[in-house]
């Protein structure tokens, strides 16, 4: 899975292909204007990308990074300006249009098929063909296998998407894109989803691809990670580009602050609330048969009412089944104990009216009804608390009236409570799931990557509930794969590695590079 | 797209404001269109059979014939709706309630009690012998992670076997015919038809009415109830459900026992209606009606109750083509047409829907808050 550069012939060929292509501009932007009606999402937009650059573009959520990416993409066309690939102007009417201009895109919510291979959605729509029709499964495997090679991707071909973690997902979609020949990559919040030490496998990978003379176009909220990883940056506020700036010259705290145009947040914590009340104790936690490799192996933990624990580790890693076990939605053995009381067979709507809350992973599939009203999300997970329900009814009265007081509490930006939740933002998804499981006054909150790919603004204000209830004695679970994120709220840290607990950190103390080389397993004796 | 194609098909997911009647007005136009192309194309006149086909649907006697039918067409679909709306597919309701009357006919021909109790029992027995054989597909399904699908498709076939054996067992001739049946009920268990038309002397089921209760307890129930919400958001998003505490496999049995008890129903208002026994010519396939008619109104109690109208018409409308030598095949034609575009057109008005709203939901905000930290509509 370690990444070891680029190589053999491609890193050859690339160091070649380097020198003559350094100054040639690869996609040029010039007075980009979209309106929706009511906003305007791009506003005379300019940008010039150098080719065989990492050119990042930079912008809180609803700033019109992703309407750009769209419209350079073909799935928005702009209603002024134009479009050069090249050197050429272009009109993209599909992304088929983009993609054969050599403009590939992997977005930031990952687009496989769970049921399929991996060689089977490296494939899909572009398959190779033997005697007209025969699917050539062969050459595609040895296609992919060779990329992956290259850029020391580590993907095996064969594996079923659905077994494979987020990370390994992103590098399938990254491998995607390459086996269509696109030449310009867009990567829609590549890091999002990733762990430090996966994360500079990334850029690894990103410096290998502009080697080649591939160009990348980078969106990102991590300013420290554009900071390392980019040639150029372009900032993008309230759908205009703002500034151009070069990485050399500027810090994440000024790019931070040309972004949001205001006072930053941080993420720490200020004095530790940490009472001697055991909120969740777990002993002996395991998932999977004995002889079997275990998902889950002998965890154990203890979380006190005011504490914040934080769970580090590289995604795939144990993470996710530890959360699904706490919540009695996955079947583990080891016993849980809530607040003094064993849980440990209790089913998930009992755990939860017992006081857990819980910030899923994946909020459009565990976290939201989509395609229901606000004040209907409002009940979701919370079916029995008094507010919703009477009995057997629904408290129609009750859950609107505490969904506006979510919407005004957590700041949710919303027209109305009868909007489906699939109309809003990230960020104020989050906000309304966040609100929604604080409510009811819970014990314990499991808050898994409760910041992920939502904005700046939302993200403070997301960080600063979770201390207030800190600081009024709840316990949390924190997993985060935002190393800052976990050092700055924790008040202890455990590292999960192959599904067991491998190192203990105070975050007082830690630094990021402790915490990376214990979450490859490297850091046992830390 | 954030929901599935069949999710927006089986109207799990919701459809509001004008374009949701919209949509199935200009759906059963273009059925119309196409079924006047068809006329055409096979030398009939179009605008006379379409007029002679609304005269004759809207007689006394026709109107009485339609309601009766559509009575049985709405239970069926409410039955077939209550799976969608949860994401199950109970393709058995026509096994269901046949089996179903079967048995209560046998019930209710062999005990005598006083007449309220007597169609109660009948009733009962019913959605009791429905429930059961829909559960069987149920608690396979949670159990052993059986398709409902094919184990309702296997059922129906399993039901008309034992059916035909039970009616052998059971069955007495019926008076003045070839046919068998099981043995009449008696007046006592009867429901007597209601002369709600005037100007015929047919008289309209007396269970129209149990058949509007159920309508409403199906909106009461999935709309007002906890019960209801869970099963909703199973049907919206299983893994949502089962992270919010739903305990789905025990949601697929309970679907599936209260669909074929709506199932069971089916056949109620024809048995005590009319027949007063079920015999070798109780009419089938009511249950694959009651499919076309869920999808064509959403899955929702009134918009199957359009629907059901809308079938019922059709089907007693086409009885007077014969007498014009039109075959009246063309109203099969007219009914398949319409599910197709009716789907077509619910369809394109979600996409259109989706748009629209996030379109809304920007615009309400870019002019509500002026402040830099505005969230757009693209995330």
């Amino acid at each position: 899975m370690i990444s070891t550069g680029p190589l053999g012939t491609l890193t050859q060929e690339a160091s070649i292909s380097t020198e003559t292509t350094v100054s040639e501009v690869a996609v040029q932007l010039e007075g980009i204007t979209k309106r929706f009606p009511g906003v305007v999402a791009n506003r005379d937009i300019s940008l010039t990308v150098q080719k065989g650059h990492i050119h990042a573009i930079v912008g809180e959520n609803g700033a019109g990074k992703s309407t750009l990416m769209k419209i350079l993409y073909g799935m928005q066309r702009p209603d002024e300006g134009e479009i050069r690939v090249n050197g050429s102007p272009v009109t993209f009417h599909t992304p088929g249009d983009a993609i054969s201009a050599g403009i590939g895109m992997v977005h930031q919510h990952f687009m496989l098929a769970d049921n399929l291979t991996v060689l089977e959605n490296v494939i899909l729509g572009s398959e190779p063909r033997k005697g007209g029709l025969a699917l050539d499964f062969a050459a595609a495997r040895k296609k992919i296998k060779d990329i992956s090679d290259a850029y020391g991707l580590g993907i095996d071909p064969d594996v079923l998407v659905e077994d494979i973690g987020v990370g390994i997902r992103q590098r399938v979609e990254i491998l995607k894109v390459l086996y269509r020949g696109a030449r310009i990559l867009i990567l829609d919040e590549p890091t999002a989803v990733l762990v430090p030490h996966e994360v500079d496998e990334l850029f690894e990978n990103l410096h290998g691809l502009v080697r080649e003379g591939i160009t990348i176009i980078f969106i990102s909220h991590h300013l420290d990670e554009v900071l390392k990883v980019a040639d150029a940056i372009t900032v993008i506020r309230r759908g205009t580009t703002v500034a151009e700036v070069s990485p050399e010259g500027v810090t994440a705290r000024q790019l931070a602050e040309l972004m949001v145009g205001s006072e930053l947040p941080s993420p720490e914590t200020r004095e530790s609330t940490v009472t001697d009340v055991v909120a969740l104790q777990v002993t002996g936690l395991t998932i999977g048969a004995d002889g079997e490799r275990r998902v889950l192996d002998d965890v154990t933990l203890t979380i006190h009412k005011g504490e914040v624990l934080g769970i580090a580790g590289v995604e795939g890693n144990g993470q996710a089944e530890l959360v699904e076990a706490i919540m009695g939605i996955r079947p583990s053995t080891g016993t849980i104990t809530l607040a003094g009381e064993e849980i440990t067979s209790w089913t998930t709507l009992r755990r939860r009216e017992a006081g857990i809350g819980y910030i899923p992973e994946d909020r459009h599939r565990h976290g939201l009804l989509l395609e229901a009203p606000l004040w209907e999300n409002r009940i979701l997970g919370h079916q029995s608390e008094k507010v919703n329900v009477k009995g057997w009814w629904i408290n129609r009265k009750g859950a609107r009236a505490d969904t506006e007081r979510i919407v005004e509490q957590y700041d949710v930006r919303t027209p109305g409570i009868d909007v489906d939740a699939a109309a809003l933002s990230g960020g104020n998804q989050q906000k309304l799931i966040v609100g929604r499981e604080m409510s009811g006054e819970p014990k314990l909150l499991i808050a898994a990557h409760p910041t992920r790919g939502v904005d700046v603004g939302a993200q403070a204000a997301i960080w600063d509930h979770l201390r207030t209830a800190r600081a009024a004695g709840l316990a949390v679970l924190l997993i985060s794969a935002d190393l800052d994120e976990l050092i700055g709220l924790s008040d202890w840290l455990k590292v999960i590695h192959r599904g067991a607990v491998v190192a203990e950190f105070d975050p007082a103390t830690v630094t990021p590079e402790q915490l990376g080389s214990a979450m490859t397993g490297a850091g046992e004796e830390a | 797209m954030t929901s599935s194609f069949t999710d927006r098909l089986l109207g799990r997911v919701k459809l509001s404001g004008w374009v949701s009647l919209a949509a199935p007005i200009l759906a059963i136009l273009f059925a119309g269109i196409v079924t006047s192309i068809v006329l055409a194309i096979t030398g009939n006149p179009v605008f006379d059979t379409l007029t002679t086909m609304v005269d004759y649907g809207s007689q006394p006697r026709s109107l009485v014939l339609i309601l009766n039918n559509a009575t049985t067409y709405y239970l069926s679909a409410l039955a077939v709706a209550l799976g969608f709306r949860m994401n199950l597919f109970n393709i058995g309701v026509d096994g269901q309630y046949r089996l179903a009357a079967l048995v209560a006919a046998a019930v209710g021909g062999a005990v005598t009690l006083p007449a309220p109790f007597h169609p109660i029992l009948i009733i009962l027995v019913s959605m009791l012998v429905g429930a059961a054989w829909a559960g069987i597909a149920g608690v396979l399904k949670a159990t052993r992670g059986v398709s409902e699908v094919i184990s309702t498709i296997m059922l129906n076939t399993i039901a008309t076997g034992l059916g035909a054996y039970l009616l052998a067992e059971w069955a007495v001739p019926v008076a003045g015919s070839n046919n068998i049946g099981t043995p009449p009920i008696a007046a006592s268990g009867q429901v007597p038809g209601l002369a709600m038309v005037p100007g015929s002397s047919l008289k309209v089921f007396g269970l129209v009415f149990l058949a509007v209760a159920v309508g409403i307890g199906f909106h009461v129930l999935l709309n007002k109830t906890r019960f209801g919400f869970d099963l909703r958001a199973t049907g919206r998003s299983e893994q949502a459900a089962v992270a919010s505490g739903v305990n789905v496999k025990r949601m697929v049995v309970y679907a599936m026992l209260i669909s074929g008890g709506m199932a069971g129903l089916i056949g109620m208002p024809q048995l005590l209606g009319a027949s007063y026994s079920y015999s070798l010519d109780f009419q089938p396939g009511l249950g694959f009606t009651g499919i076309a008619i869920a999808l064509l109104g959403r899955n929702n109690p009134v918009g199957i109750a359009f629907g059901a109208l809308l079938w019922a018409f059709l089907d007693v409308s086409a009885n007077i083509l014969g007498l014009h030598k039109i075959s009246p095949e063309i109203v099969t034609i007219m009914q398949g047409v319409i599910v197709l575009s009716v789907v077509i057109a619910y369809e394109l008005a979600h996409r259109y829907r989706g748009v629209a709203e996030q379109k809304r939901v920007s615009r309400e905000l870019a002019g509500a808050a002026s402040t830099p930290q505005k969230e757009g509509a693209s995330a």
